[in-house]
């Protein structure tokens, strides 16, 4: 099994972090990337030409059948590599995932809140065979990371460097040669890891961390191609890009921000992951596929709500981001892509943008209001819970796909058990705010 | 609006906004036909593709070209506003220029029209407003333009509505269009066959929005091109050649941009190498004197 992966690019500028709108609410589930079969994810780290890829995937298999070929733009020295902490990586996903939050009615009878303060949260801050040479592959380097081994092969011509990996014990499906031979013929080299099994035992590390590549080059792209050769079916792969200018969008692909902001039934709060899962399908089957989706764009010195909290500057820095050379807050940004080899003919070509305004998959849960009270607004208030329930069944059968009558039927039956917060609640933002917000920067 | 044809050349003018000899075939300016597909584009692009720009942004924009356009033809006494050519680089700039600010916005709108009447050659502006605006601002570092942002749907549609605007033209000018497309195409499609790549690959980078808009709209700004056909072939050539160096050399985004930015200023030489009369748009409707 092979998991080929890639490599990528990004740029910066000047923008202070005050064109931002509060949310508030509380923050109660994310739905992290673990839901994906087939996941890749990939940390990529962009300043000028600087580019720095962590590059994590789900393989569950037999550490020996694992390998990784991963075309790269140069030539790549020991101290370019490394090998990081998955949890660098799982944090990033829990930070940047889509997330929901919950509001609490208010009594309509007491007097009308003021209209909401400050934001809730805030921010805080191989072992080799010869006949290379024949095959016009050359093995440029060979380095043991941790516990892989890894190439660094030059090659002449696509065939060769097939027959050298199959010879080599790599499993290359048929149809990589002529993938292999673009990448050639553009210079590329491969960077190809196996798991080095005594390292791994002396190790002790059951799983395989994530490998880390740095190089300078001006091409900002993930070559995917490989990866779609011989794949069952389409894979999931999510991109974290650390910038300091902005977002970063595909060029080649059109770059599509998830729907957000809904008002969700309350029975999504026990099937969260469930809906993302089909929020996402039914998104992708919409653009036809051909789509890459921003989740979150962030700078990453706050959040609002925070599904996890920012990175530190320490975790920063081990996925690469050079904080000594430039004191501008780091901005992520998660893209998602469902890709397979007949929606997705070329490889993600990125760029870099000074668009900073802040982005996030986010679905709301309203609560109605518990207690009784008499008054005319309350008359008015439970009739408009009706509506406005059916107004939730509606988003989450158009956001899903789900069928409108089991939805209602959920919102009959299902039994919401609630823990209303202890502190004040901030009351939603009031319609003036939320018109602006959807005006202004989304 | 009245306006005096005249019959020979008016080099002191800033376009033909004002002053042109009688539209070649009596028949319908073409830029009203560009205008109505730009701006069905710019409809399209809010309401289905929920592009990067906002109703509001889009008017500052528009508002802010049009009264560039006064200002201008009342500092250099032309006879008649005509918004035409203006509300091509408004509506090409809402197409395509991204930017946090406002303000940039309005800049870039600004420098699209005011360089028509400031940077002149001979009677002709060198730079195709909108490319040259767009450019600029790219210099900033504060703008950017998604080449990526029309989907393969939003691309046979606004292809059909592109070759409707040659219909209209009546390839007066879709020369330089049809060269740079063949030319363009030809060197995608050459890259992807050296490389071996399935043809796939040249199809989809082919089928982009952002290209069509490009080539239709913004290279074939017949003030802007050489008057002699030969010269516009040429022309096309080195503007192809420039975007896939770009592209495919420095692997830097919108190669297209910065191709023309940089070949515009060669056009006053092919016009001096292979001179004709300057194109002149159909006049507002007018009365002819002649």
């Amino acid at each position: 099994m092979k998991r080929p992966l890639v490599l990528a690019v990004l740029l910066m500028a000047a923008v202070s972090g005050d064109r931002i709108l509060a949310f508030c609410g509380f923050y109660v589930g994310k739905a992290d990337t673990k839901l994906f079969n087939q996941a890749s994810q990939v940390a990529l780290v962009r300043e000028g030409d600087h580019t720095v890829l962590t590059m994590a995937n789900d393989f569950q298999g037999d550490p020996k059948e694992f390998a990784l070929v991963v075309p790269v733009p140069t030539f790549i020295e020991r101290r370019q590599i490394a090998v990081v902490d998955k949890g660098l990586l799982d944090h990033l996903d829990a930070f940047s995932a889509p997330r929901l939050v919950e509001y609490f009615d208010v009594d309509p009878c007491a007097p009308p809140p003021m209209p909401a303060a400050a934001a809730a949260g805030g921010g805080r801050d191989l072992m080799l065979k010869s006949g290379g040479a024949m095959r016009g592959v050359t093995v440029e380097a060979t380095y043991t990371v941790g516990e892989y081994d890894i190439l660094i092969l030059s090659a002449r011509e696509s065939n060769g460097l097939e027959s050298w990996l199959i010879e080599n014990g790599y499993k290359i499906p048929s149809g990589a040669a002529p993938i292999l031979g673009s990448y050639i013929k553009q210079g590329m080299r491969f960077f190809v890891a196996k798991v080095n099994l005594k390292e791994q035992a002396a190790l002790g590390f059951t799983f395989l961390r994530p490998l880390q590549v740095s190089y300078e080059t001006p091409k900002f792209m993930l070559p995917i191609r490989l990866g779609t050769v011989n794949a069952k079916g389409p894979q999931d792969l999510f991109v974290f890009a650390l910038t300091r200018t902005g977002r970063v969008e595909t060029t080649n692909y059109r770059t599509v921000k998830l729907p957000t902001g809904m008002d969700l039934p309350l029975f999504v709060k026990a099937e969260f992951k469930d809906f993302y899962k089909a929020m996402f399908a039914e998104q992708v089957r919409r653009e036809d596929m051909h789509a890459v989706f921003l989740e979150y764009a962030w700078n990453m010195s706050w959040c609002d709500p925070c599904a996890a909290d920012p990175l530190s500057s320490e975790q920063l820095r081990k996925l690469g981001v050079r904080l000594e050379n430039d004191n501008r807050p780091t901005f992520v940004s998660r893209l998602h892509a469902r890709y397979d080899a007949a929606h997705f003919p070329e490889d993600l070509v990125f760029q870099e943008t000074s668009n900073q305004d802040n982005f996030q998959g986010r679905y709301v849960l309203r609560h109605p209001f518990k207690g009784t009270s008499q008054c005319l607004e309350a008359t008015r208030y439970d009739g408009d819970l009706n509506a406005r329930r059916e107004r939730e069944a509606q988003n989450l059968a158009q956001l899903t796909g789900w069928k409108i009558e089991d939805i209602r039927r959920k919102v009959q039956t299902v039994k919401i058990t609630e823990t209303a917060p202890d502190a004040a609640l901030p009351a939603p933002a009031p319609w003036y705010r939320r018109v602006w917000a959807s005006l202004s920067w989304e | 609006m009245a306006a005096t044809a005249t019959t020979t050349g008016t080099p002191y003018l800033p376009a033909a906004e004002a002053l042109s000899p009688a539209p070649a075939r009596g028949g319908l300016d073409p830029r009203l036909y560009q205008i109505a597909a730009l701006t069905g584009l710019l409809a399209y692009g809010l309401l289905r593709l929920d592009l990067e720009v906002r109703p509001g942004r889009a008017a500052i924009i528009l508002i802010s070209v049009l009264a560039t356009q006064y200002t201008c033809t009342r500092a250099w006494r032309l006879p008649a506003f005509d918004a035409r050519s203006a509300l091509i680089s408004g509506l090409s700039l809402c197409l395509l220029l991204r930017t946090n600010w406002a303000a940039l916005a309005a800049m870039g709108a600004v420098l699209a029209v005011a360089s028509k009447f400031v940077i002149r050659v001979r009677g002709k502006h060198v730079f195709n407003p909108t490319n040259f605006a767009i450019v600029a601002l790219l210099l900033t570092g504060q703008a950017w333009v998604s080449p990526g942002q029309w989907g393969s749907a939003a691309f046979f549609g606004f292809l059909l509505a592109c070759l409707g605007g040659i219909v209209v033209n009546r390839a007066a000018r879709s020369d330089v269009t049809i060269a740079f497309l063949a030319a363009y195409a030809g060197l995608v499609f050459a890259r992807s066959l050296w490389l071996g790549e399935p043809m796939t690959i040249p199809i989809h980078r082919l089928q982009n929005g952002a290209l069509l808009i490009f080539a239709f709209f913004m290279i074939s700004d017949p003030r802007t091109t050489p008057d002699r056909r030969a010269g516009r072939v040429i022309f096309a050539l080195l503007v192809a050649l420039g975007a896939a160096f770009v592209q495919f050399r420095l692997f830097r985004t919108n190669g297209l941009l910065w191709s023309l930015a940089v070949f515009a200023p060669a056009v006053p030489l092919i016009d001096w190498l292979l001179p004709a009369a300057p194109h002149r748009w159909p006049a507002a409707p007018l009365r002819r004197s002649e």
